[in-house]
């Protein structure tokens, strides 16, 4: 008998058992469905979180002020910034680090602006002019504040999207006057949106020159404390290198002797990034676990609902036997069926599932990343789980003498 | 009934089609245990027509699973044109029964999901062949039976007569040798008997071999030969002169 005739007899037992065909698909569907959701809604998150760290920019690393060690007594993480402008000015040194390309020292506050009537609270980020091309952001009208700028201490502010909208509204903004702080600026310019990945925090800030921030913002006794030190390294390639020599550097002015004891901490954007995927494939694969248990539940629905029919129709196999079909012929009569039934599940779970990709995002905060890779992986499971569960009940079937299984009831 | 002679049973075996030795068959229903079938030892030779009667219970139906290779004997042994049934694999035996045997179960077994003509065809399919030669052949065996006319009905569509017919039809429709009947007019009224036996006739004088249970003695009369059987055991086999057919 050859396949296309095994097929079609399938086809038939499939068509003219519509309630329990239906059934069976359904276990297998809702199981496809519930994969595809699940490791989409997994690998949305993850998309997001890695296009939020790749917008802070790119061959990043950050330096953070660690404990302080005073008599002996250790403080805790970020007691008090054990960083300075004199660091940040050593680490431009390209004898000093020649793989680092820029280095952007910022101090941040969070203050009232005030236009006119119009009052808004936002992060106030005191800075150097590198930090735009450290932080991969761009200015979208005006320009970003000077090397002249940060000398002469000068009152002048740029804005960030967000910022810019909520005091101003549509007008434009350079060129108006905001009080920061209760000291009157200038705003010079205006930043582009960080992009729809990002965190929003970053369409929402007002970066003044970091002299002007130590003198009438931070204020406070150590002028010369910086919060983080934003570098960037050359390329991708040196940024392990870049790494070594600020902390070689950062060791050697802090007078430190081992890495251990460091009073500040050195993450590359890498890292991050490592870390958080990390924490959301834990998340993922948690999820398509739940996911798969319910596809092997489907797959166990299909191996008892083969079972009942085989039980049902063993005076069926019994006739068929008698006929002339082997045993093979039955097996694979039996395997046909089970195998279109998963194929039939799994392609309507698939479509429910990205269906419901398509739906669900309107109700959820949460994107859903439907991968073709995922879709047609469920897709061969959901054939593979119909074979597997079918192979059981078709070999019995196949093993019944003619006679038995015609007299059964 | 004119009893010419008994069978010698000096006829050489290679002769014969089938060939049975000291057969038995045991049911063990529990601890219960029923010999259907207690040493049946005879020949039959190829073209022969035969009928097997008894009463109810007797082992007729166990006997002739045995001849159609649908079950096997528990000891004793079932030569098929010379080759022991016993010694054959699955796959041997599947097509046996697909090529060589035509089987009509006491109780029609036809599958209640398809029509008639594709009840027909099934033994075709798994012969294998292109699908409108098959089906060709599935309307003339209907049309043989005399069901030309209800070759789309199901099963549950016919009466038990024309069912009965149907599962005569899918027995011709491969043209074996060997065409094993059970009872295959106890649901036919004498008409259809008679178009029945006309066509086992007409069978046998093409040289198919035909064994037939039945209950009716008109029926059995048809046939050249008679196996009586009795709690298991063959107590009588006679031939018989055809045309001298009496009470
Ligand atoms: N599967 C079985 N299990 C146990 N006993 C069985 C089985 N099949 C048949 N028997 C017994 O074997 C004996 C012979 O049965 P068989 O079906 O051969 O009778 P039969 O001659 O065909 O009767 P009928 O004319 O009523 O069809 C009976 O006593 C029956 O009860
Ligand atoms: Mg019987």
């Amino acid at each position: 008998m050859s396949w296309g005739e095994i097929l079609r007899t399938g086809l038939d037992a499939v068509r003219s058992h519509r309630l329990r065909s239906g059934l069976t698909m359904l276990g297998i569907l809702i199981g496809i469905a519930a994969v595809i959701l699940t490791v989409g809604l997994g690998e949305g998150a993850q998309g997001k979180v890695s296009g939020e760290i790749n917008a802070l920019g790119s061959n990043l690393l950050i330096v953070a002020p660690g404990s302080t060690t005073t008599n002996g007594v250790r403080g805790g993480f970020g007691s008090a910034s054990t960083l300075t402008n004199a660091d940040a000015d050593a680490l431009s040194s390209k004898v000093v680090a020649p793989d680092i390309k820029a280095v952007a020292p910022t101090t941040s506050k969070s203050e009232a602006l005030t236009a006119g009537t119009t009052s808004w609270t936002t992060s106030v980020v005191g800075t150097m002019p590198a930090w735009l091309s450290v932080r991969a952001r761009a200015v979208s009208s005006g320009r970003f504040i000077s090397g002249q700028d940060v000398a002469s201490h000068a009152a002048v502010t740029v804005l960030a999207a967000t910022t810019a909208e909520e005091l101003f509204g549509a007008r434009s903004a350079v060129g108006q006057s905001v009080t920061v702080a209760g000291v009157p600026m200038t705003v010079i310019g205006t930043l582009t949106s960080a992009g729809s990945s990002a965190d929003t925090n970053e369409d929402d800030t007002a970066i003044v020159p970091i002299t002007t921030a130590a003198d009438r913002i931070t204020g406070g006794t150590s002028r010369d404390a910086v919060q983080d030190i934003y570098l960037e390294a050359t390329s991708s390639h040196t940024l392990s290198a870049a790494y070594q020599e600020a902390q070689y550097e950062l060791l050697s002015r802090h007078r430190i002797t081992t890495p251990t004891s460091a009073d500040f901490s050195i993450t590359s954007q890498q890292s991050i990034l490592s870390t958080a995927t990390s924490v959301d494939k834990t998340l993922t694969v948690l999820l398509a676990g739940i996911a798969g248990i319910s596809l092997l539940v489907g797959g166990i629905g299909v191996m008892n609902i083969m079972l009942v029919s085989v039980t049902e129709r063993i005076r069926e196999i019994g006739l068929r036997k008698a006929l002339g079909a082997t045993p093979r012929v039955i097996r694979r009569q039996f395997l046909v069926e089970a195998s279109v039934l998963g194929l039939a599940g799994g392609v309507l779970g698939a479509a429910l599932g990205i269906a419901g990709a398509g739906v669900l995002p309107h109700f959820i905060s949460d994107p859903i990343s439907i991968s073709p890779t995922a879709t047609a992986g469920a897709i061969v499971i959901a054939i593979v789980i119909g074979v597997v569960f079918g192979v059981y009940p078709a070999t019995r079937a196949a093993r019944l003498a003619p006679i038995e299984a015609l007299r059964s009831e | 009934m004119t009893l010419v002679e008994p069978r010698p049973e000096a006829f050489p075996n290679h002769h014969a089609v089938l060939d049975l030795t000291d057969v038995r068959k045991t049911y063990r229903a529990g601890l219960l245990e029923v010999e259907a079938l207690r040493g049946v030892s005879t020949t039959i030779d190829e073209g022969e027509y035969v009928a097997i009667m008894g009463p109810s219970g007797s082992g007729k139906s166990t006997l002739m699973h045995i001849l159609g290779c649908l079950d096997v004997p528990t000891s004793g042994t079932y030569r098929l044109a010379g080759e022991d049934v016993g010694t054959m694999t699955e796959d041997q035996l599947a097509e046996v029964r697909n090529r060589r045997i035509g089987f009509v179960f006491q109780q029609f077994n036809l599958l209640p999901s398809m029509s008639a003509w594709r009840n027909v065809e099934l033994p075709l399919c798994y012969a294998g062949g292109p699908r409108t030669d098959r089906k060709k052949r599935a309307l003339d065996a209907l049309a043989d039976v005399g069901l030309a006319d209800r070759v789309e009905h199901k099963p549950m569509e016919l009466s038990g007569g024309q069912q009965q017919r149907v599962a005569v039809a899918r027995a011709l429709v491969t043209n074996p040798s060997l065409i094993l009947a059970d009872e295959p007019t106890g649901n036919l009224d004498s008409t259809s008997t008679e178009e029945m036996l006309g066509l086992f006739r007409r069978l046998h004088a093409l040289g198919r071999t035909i064994i037939l249970i039945t209950h009716e003695a008109d029926v059995a009369e048809a046939a050249d030969r008679i196996l009586r059987i009795r709690d298991g055991e063959i107590v009588s086999d006679s031939a018989l002169v055809p045309g001298q057919v009496g009470a």
